[in-house]
């Protein structure tokens, strides 16, 4: 089985076979060495990330310890700096918007794998997929000039109206807080919900759906009492993504948080989170212990986000081995 | 598509090649609160010196003494001057001093957005500490009503701003109340950042923030620098000074206000003016300074902020009453040329 | 038909027509928001705003020239760090590597995409600035540039891999050396998602505010050569939206039109390129 072509000297098994060779096995060489180092270089950047701000972060974890996590007074002139507050904002408002993204964005997505032809999803999809590109700025300008007035003018004193009992509604109606803040994520982590969910729905195999209905089930039957419980594993990991996300949001939640650090029962209250006190506070931390304060406190979201990620990845792996097969036609 | 990349590459990098030649450009970072006076004498200067660009970025005082502290600023600026442990911490870090240079004297007002209310309030300094410390809730308190017979006053509840990152207007502002509050004074002190007392409060970035947080938020109380409170028209109150007159905020207020200190102005230029004596100061008034390296290492740098300095110090203060801050005493500019001949 | 049959059906449309509500929801906030965007912000979109520098504080007629400028040259030096690491090492691990190097390689990526970008931002800062002792346009697409590493990579890798096997082992087959099969037959074939991939990072990260609030700072002027601080679109919109000024609102306003606008014709001339090249590549 001669090789036919004509254009590779080194068919020649004379000459400079050897030299030609090794010449060749020297440029596979090289460009494995220098794809390496590039892809070396990507680990060592991550090393290097997490080693500063480790380092970086190394004072306070000293003089506070654990105690970083319980306190909540941030005083930066008797340099007392408690996380709490910020930990505090971050979860009141990341629940605030899976609560509200989640229903909504698991709805859409049976919506766009079950019922919707193929054409007509694949056209949401894309459009969903667009407003997952919007960047974090824009929904803020949004938050500012539109949601906030709005949740001032209109809808938070109807919510104190209607729930005012409840010490979830209480104090005045700022417009800027935590509920505005969930608000505005909540509409940043839909895509992420529909479009993973979407996916792991199309991947439950077709006679999953077709065992159901021919039992007799309705369509919704079959969808929420078979197909969503086989394909659950998976949304909790596109509910994990989605929180992963809400959590590191930064410039959309400073801009109609209302920046005070405060732990409050009522989400009409401003607050902070840690992204947000980060963004607000690190150009202008005067002293090393407020400057690490702030660098551990971005350490901390780094694990956050990081244990999600890795979580959500474990359950979407889970859900696309269960389901093998192709969807529905 | 390839060649037109390419050909958009070689501008870019031909446009900056360009604009590089000899522009120098200095970089400066602090109070938000002469930002407006700034703005207009680095662009009035650019003019006059088209191969110089000095971008002002402000990000308050706080930022400007970290800056200029970390070196990655040339000069800052600030209306709370640096304490002795930021001057030493400097030192120590740059093995020589850093200078401040007085710019202009402005005021800290208190403005707020009471629906139905556009008088101009008269606030005693025990309402605005009452305010502050959390202990004053609601506008019809008669520490505030007290002093405003003849204006209605809603029963709603105060919603305080204060600024959201370290500031010298909070510097100036917390001054003040320590000053005529003792238990401001030993509760929360005078400092850029502070530990606020109040439960809800809101917090805004900047003049700029604070001035829109309380535009857009009826029942608010903030402090804010002249200048901001007035090109946004929101009203801002009258203040009791240390004479019992209650003042508001002028550049006949502020002048008088510093001109006790000018005459015993200490070699470094840190003073404090809040709460000055006389009967027509304004109690809240400041000066804003400078943050100038003792020694540069770049010739060409230091030079220009010379030349800037003392432009500043003549012609630049002609431009300062337009926005409302008011011009340095004859006494302090004489002084700060003479302090120029200290930047190596 | 029996009453609970009649219910479980009703159910099912309501359940379902309810799922079509939240579709419509959800699609429909990406057109609010262009239409809140072209509102406030198409009347301010002038020449003025594409040609000036920024005003004095409080003056009008002001624009965003070198803000736009500054964005470019942001966006262009975050290409040319994140973009070659992220294709080389995509390479490395499609052709080269064993599966733990591949293993560790992908799951640094996937650590360095989740890091919050805000994160990255105090990275960059204490990577490029501090030492400099400058903040600028270096750093700033320094930080941009870290942002793009991980999605280039790992989206780069799918496509290499994705190409057929035929394909590598004709080359093979006639001699050629393996980077050269990458070179001329792997790479080329795959273009078309690689050409996506580099064009989906870039929008992702030309909206990015965070990272760029420590290392490129901002400036009210032009920002000459790398070193100096420069001012841009996601910044500007930042900085004007929370002052309290009505023509710096309305600036912010046209900003945020035309950096959405910018980010939205990528990402539709992406897919479409993606779409055109799967439907070509049949065999």
């Amino acid at each position: 089985m001669a090789t036919t072509t004509t254009t590779v000297p080194s068919a020649d098994p004379v000459a400079g076979s050897r030299s030609f060779l090794s010449r060749l096995r020297d440029g596979d060489e090289i460009a494995r060495l220098i794809t390496f180092l590039f892809a070396a270089s990507v680990v060592l950047i991550t090393i290097l990330l997490v080693y500063e701000l480790w380092q970086g972060s190394a004072l306070p974890r000293h003089q506070f310890g654990f105690s970083f996590f319980r306190t909540s007074v941030w005083d930066p002139v008797f340099d007392q700096f408690g996380a709490l507050p910020f930990i505090y904002g971050t979860l009141v408002t990341s629940a605030v918007a899976l609560l509200i993204a989640v229903p909504l964005g698991i709805g859409a997505a049976i919506f766009l794998a079950e019922l919707a032809p193929l054409r007509l999803s694949d056209t949401l999809e894309f459009f969903i997929d667009l407003l997952a590109a919007v960047p974090s700025v824009i929904y803020g300008l949004l938050g500012i000039f539109i949601i906030v007035p709005l949740m001032r003018r209109v809808i938070q004193p109807e919510l104190k109206q209607v729930l005012g009992i409840l010490p979830l509604f209480k104090g005045p109606a700022f417009g800027l807080g935590f509920l505005t803040a969930g608000m505005v994520l909540a509409i940043m982590i839909i895509p992420y919900i529909i479009s993973v969910s979407r996916e792991i729905l199309l991947s439950v195999p077709r006679d999953q759906r077709e065992a159901a209905l021919a039992l007799g089930a309705t369509r919704w039957e079959s969808t929420w009492k078979v197909v969503v419980p086989f394909a659950r594993a998976g949304i909790i990991g596109s509910i994990f993504l989605a929180l992963a996300r809400a959590l590191g949001e930064t410039m959309a939640v400073t801009m109609v948080i209302g920046n005070t650090p405060i732990i409050s029962a009522s989400l009409l209250s401003p607050g902070d989170s840690i992204a947000s006190v980060i963004a607000s506070q690190f150009k202008e931390a005067t002293g090393e212990l407020y400057t690490q304060s702030l660098i551990e406190l971005g350490l901390v979201l780094f694990l956050l986000t990081f244990i999600l990620n890795g979580l959500a990845r474990i359950m979407i792996v889970v859900t696309s081995k269960r389901g093998s097969g192709l969807g529905r036609a | 598509m390839k060649r037109i990349a390419t050909i958009l590459l070689a501008g870019l990098a031909l446009g900056c090649f360009v604009l590089a030649q000899g522009t120098l450009s200095l970089t400066g970072a602090g109070a938000t609160f002469p930002y407006p006076m700034y703005s207009k004498w680095f662009d009035e200067y650019h003019k006059k010196n088209p191969s110089l660009e000095i971008n002002y970025q402000s990000i308050g005082s706080g930022g400007g003494i970290k800056q200029i502290t970390e070196g990655t600023v040339d000069f800052g600026a600030t209306d709370g001057p640096m304490n002795d442990d930021q001057l030493k911490a400097y030192q120590d870090k740059h093995g020589s001093g850093i200078l401040h240079f007085p710019t202009v004297l402005g005021a800290v007002v208190p403005t707020y957005n009471i629906p139905g209310v556009t008088a101009s309030l008269n606030f005693t300094p025990e309402a605005l500490a009452g305010i502050y410390l959390g202990k004053v809730t609601k506008w019809n308190d008669p520490l505030i009503a007290d002093a405003n017979k003849g204006v209605k006053l809603p029963a709603d509840d105060i919603i305080v701003v204060h600024r959201a990152e370290s500031s010298g207007t909070t510097y100036v502002w917390t001054d003040y109340l320590s000053k005529v509050s003792e238990e401001w004074k030993t509760k929360v002190g005078k400092a850029a950042a502070v530990k606020w007392p109040t439960p809800t409060a809101l917090g805004g970035q900047g003049n700029e923030g604070v001035t829109g947080t309380v535009k857009n938020t009826p029942d608010s109380i903030g402090y804010v620098e002249l200048i901001y409170a007035e090109s946004n028209k929101i009203p801002y109150g009258n203040v009791k000074n240390a004479a019992g007159v209650f003042v508001k905020a002028s550049l006949a207020g502020v002048t008088a206000a510093a001109a006790g200190a000018a005459k015993v102005m200490p070699d470094d230029f840190r003073v404090s003016i809040t709460n000055a004596p006389g009967k027509d100061a304004y109690p809240i008034s400041s000066f804003t300074w400078l943050l100038i390296p003792a020694k540069f290492s770049d010739a060409a740098k230091r030079d220009a902020i010379k030349g800037f300095v003392s432009w500043m110090l003549t012609d630049g203060q002609n431009y300062a009453e337009a926005l409302s801050y008011a011009k340095l005493p004859k006494e302090v500019v004489a002084k700060e040329k003479k302090a120029l001949n200290n930047i190596q | 038909m029996s009453a609970r049959l009649r219910w479980r059906k009703f159910v099912s449309a309501f359940m379902l027509s309810m799922t079509g509500v939240c579709a419509l929801v959800a699609v429909s906030v990406l057109f609010l928001i262009l239409g809140y965007l072209v509102f406030h912000g198409g009347a301010s979109v002038s020449w003025s705003f594409f040609t000036r520098l920024p005003a004095p504080v409080g003056e009008t007629g002001g624009g965003m020239a070198n803000a736009i400028v500054g964005s470019a040259k942001l966006l262009l030096l975050a290409t040319l760090i994140g973009v070659p690491i992220g294709f080389f090492g995509a390479i490395y691990l499609a052709e080269f590597s064993g599966t733990t190097t591949a293993f560790v390689v992908r799951y640094a990526a996937d650590l360095m995409n989740g890091v919050p970008s805000i994160v990255i931002g105090i990275f960059a800062y204490s990577l490029a600035v501090l030492p400099f002792k400058h903040f600028s346009t270096f750093a700033g697409g320094f930080a941009l540039g870290l942002m793009m590493i991980p999605i280039t990579l790992r989206s780069t890798e799918e496509f290499l891999r994705s190409v057929p096997v035929s394909l590598r082992e004709g080359a093979m087959a006639l001699g050629a050396s393996k980077w050269k099969t990458i070179v001329t037959v792997i790479v080329p074939s795959a273009y078309r998602g690689i050409l996506t991939t580099i064009l989906l990072a870039f929008a992702r990260v030309a909206g990015e505010t965070a990272p760029l609030l420590f290392t490129a700072l901002g400036n009210r002027f032009w920002s000459p050569g790398w070193n100096q601080p420069t001012a841009s679109l996601p910044v500007a919109i930042y900085n004007y939206a929370i002052s309290p000024y009505e023509d710096w609102h309305r600036q912010a306003w046209a900003a945020g039109l035309v950096l959405l606008g910018l980010i939205l014709v990528i990402n539709i001339v992406a897919r479409g390129v993606l779409a055109r090249g799967i439907s070509v590549s049949r065999s």
